[in-house]
Order: C-alpha cells, then sequence, then structure tokens
C-alpha cells in the first residue's frame, strides 16, 4: 500500500493544495488501513486509493471552508516544517482557479491515471463530462501556467 | 496527456512522504488499526526482519527467505494491516544488537507465537528453554517433548520457528555434533553458535 503513497499525494495536492493535502492524504490513509481487510484481493489499490482519498479531500475542502478566516495574524504554519510545494505555489493557483470538477478531472486521469468511467462515478457525471472536464481544466492550465514550457 | 505539467506536484515528496508515514504509524497505532508493525536491522547474520503484533513479536526473517515473500504470508494469515512502524519493534532491536554485540544472553520480550501450533508450537516452547551457550540434539529435544521417535518432525518444527534467533532453534543440533540444517542458512547457525561459545 505504502508504495502508492507518492501517487496520493500529489492527487492531494493538486485537488485541495499543498497544505490541506497532508490533511487529506493522512487520511486516505488511515481510512484505507480501516478497510484494508474488506478489499477484494484483486482490487487495484492504487484506483482504491484515490477513490477514498477523493472522499477525504472533499472533507478536508469542507473543514476549511468552515474554519474562520484569521485577520490580523500570520499562518500558524512553521517555516521549517513547512512544505516546500507550499513555499512555491505557482501550479496550485493555477490550480485553484479551475472549478472543483475539472481539477478533481485532471488530478484523477493525468496523475493517477483513472479510466473516466470511475471518475464520472467519483464525480456523479457521465465519462463524457468527465473527460470534457479534464480537457478543458488542461487547457485552461495551460493557458495560465508555464505557457512556455507546455505549449 | 501531459505529465510533465504537474511535475512540481513532486517536490520535496520524499521529505513530505516520510514526515507523512510516520504521522500515519502514530496514528495508526492510536487508532487500533496497525495490526503488524515491522522493520528490518543490519546483523552479523545478514538483514532480519522483525515483525510485531499488539500482543508481541510474531515473526524474525532471514534475508534468504524473502521479507517481501514473509511479509505477503502474515499479511495472509494474522491481517492485511501491515506498516513499516520501527517504534513497535525498538525494544526487541535494541536486544538482537546487545545479543550480537555479547553484552545479552536471553531476550526480554513479550512474544506472539500464533503462526504455530499443535507439536511444532511444543517444540518451538521447548526451544525457549534451551540456555544460551547450550546446545542439544534433534533426538534429545524429541524426547523433551514427549515424542522420541519425531526426531524428523523436530527438524522440520526448528526449521519453521517463527522466531529464529530470539528463541533459539539454532541450539538444536545433530546427534553426531554436525550443526545441521537451519531457516538462515547453515553458515548463519555457525555464527550464532560459535558467539554463544566464544
Amino acid at each position: 500500500m505504502a508504495e502508492h503513497g507518492a501517487t496520493v499525494l500529489r492527487v492531494c495536492r493538486a485537488v485541495v493544495g499543498p497544505v490541506d493535502a497532508e490533511d487529506a492524504w493522512s487520511e486516505t490513509f488511515l481510512s484505507a488501513l480501516r478497510a484494508y481487510p474488506d478489499l477484494a484481493a484483486d482490487a487495484n489499490v492504487e484506483a482504491w486509493l484515490v477513490t477514498i482519498a477523493h472522499h477525504r479531500a472533499v472533507d478536508v475542502g469542507r473543514a476549511r471552508s468552515r474554519r474562520p478566516v484569521p485577520t490580523d495574524t500570520l499562518p500558524d504554519r512553521p517555516a521549517a516544517h513547512a512544505d516546500p510545494a507550499a513555499r512555491d505555489p505557482d501550479l496550485w493557483t493555477a490550480l485553484r482557479r479551475l472549478p472543483t470538477k475539472q481539477r478533481q478531472a485532471l488530478a484523477y486521469h493525468h496523475i493517477a491515471g483513472l479510466p473516466f468511467a470511475e471518475i464520472a462515478e467519483l464525480l456523479g457525471n457521465s465519462p463524457d463530462a468527465a473527460r470534457r472536464a479534464a480537457a478543458d481544466g488542461l487547457k485552461t492550465l495551460r493557458k495560465h501556467y508555464r505557457e512556455d514550457e507546455t505549449a | 496527456m501531459n505529465t510533465n505539467l504537474f511535475d512540481d506536484l513532486a517536490i520535496d515528496e520524499g521529505g513530505t512522504l516520510a514526515r507523512l508515514h510516520q504521522r500515519l504509524e502514530h496514528n495508526a497505532d492510536s487508532a487500533g488499526v496497525l495490526d503488524v508493525a515491522y522493520r528490518t536491522i543490519d546483523t552479523p547474520v545478514g538483514t532480519l526482519l522483525l515483525a510485531a503484533t499488539t500482543v508481541g513479536l510474531v515473526r524474525v526473517a532471514y534475508d534468504i527467505e524473502g521479507h517481501d515473500a514473509v511479509l505477503a504470508k502474515l499479511s495472509d494469515t494474522v491481517s492485511p494491516r501491515i506498516l513499516r512502524a520501527p517504534a513497535r519493534l525498538d525494544t526487541v532491536a535494541r536486544q538482537i544488537d546487545e545479543y550480537f554485540a555479547k553484552r545479552r544472553t536471553t531476550f526480554d520480550v513479550p512474544v506472539d507465537l500464533r503462526l504455530t501450533d499443535g507439536f511444532r508450537r511444543a517444540v518451538v516452547e521447548h526451544l525457549r528453554d534451551i540456555a544460551y551457550g547450550h546446545r542439544e540434539s534433534y533426538a534429545a529435544v524429541a524426547v523433551a517433548v514427549g515424542s522420541p521417535k519425531a526426531v524428523r518432525a523436530v527438524g522440520t518444527a526448528c526449521a519453521r520457528n517463527p522466531l529464529p534467533v530470539v528463541i533459539p532453534c539454532h541450539r538444536v543440533v545433530r546427534s553426531d555434533g554436525a550443526t545441521g540444517q537451519y531457516a538462515g542458512g547453515p553458515r548463519a547457525k555457525s555464527t550464532l553458535l560459535d558467539l554463544e561459545a566464544a
């Protein structure tokens, strides 16, 4: 299971951003450990983990939106512990501009390699809609992020 | 498909994953979903895999047994909730270090003998009484467990000892004085016997 840790971290970073990604990752693997004994022996573990990550990322996102936004204090995040990805937030800045479903479809397809049929189940839309969301997301992302390298 | 675009998501992945894994070990243990913790330790007889349940040490495995195969077997027979989580194995790892440094002659850690039962378990239980530096023949062990004719079965039971080194199956040798077979290979067995004799 641990061998999929990197993919899940990238998916979480793409969907909820570099800071919340750590909580989403932790919750994903803890949930996975709980549920692991019930997983079919021939199941695709990575796809299963990404499915859990999707739900945990949604939870983390909800918790974040309920959290009060401090106005007169600095973020309570020790610099030594901070994720370098959080200090170089260009990609996340570009991703954050996308509608949530586009960001999710992009991450699940282009990072985790999930087929659009499975992504559609997660997002509650059709495979065609999931494919379009990923394509539109990628197009917008290319426009806003490192145009020179991805053109 | 453009994977380059997402390369920045991999920034400091190794460091972050190491930190997250530590956090997971801790949280999983507190949440009671860490059924089997494991780590490896380097010794004069090669890298040993150590695995423990919440009850105690459940498996010690030599390199030549194939650590991946051993973990897969643990996943099937004990629980698939297995994590590399060194904390639970700190005490036994320290004691094994001390043993190889000749600063320890007995192991004082809780053990979980669920991987052995019946006759083999009786043999394994008896092995625990063979003191440091002593040797016993397969035939003598067979007598001790009440099945004097089961010499060959004693050999199998020793070979299947789930906790080699910690439960000293290496102290069982052939009646003619030859060291005999060993799960860690004959050279490992000689190394342990020589260490204890020195």
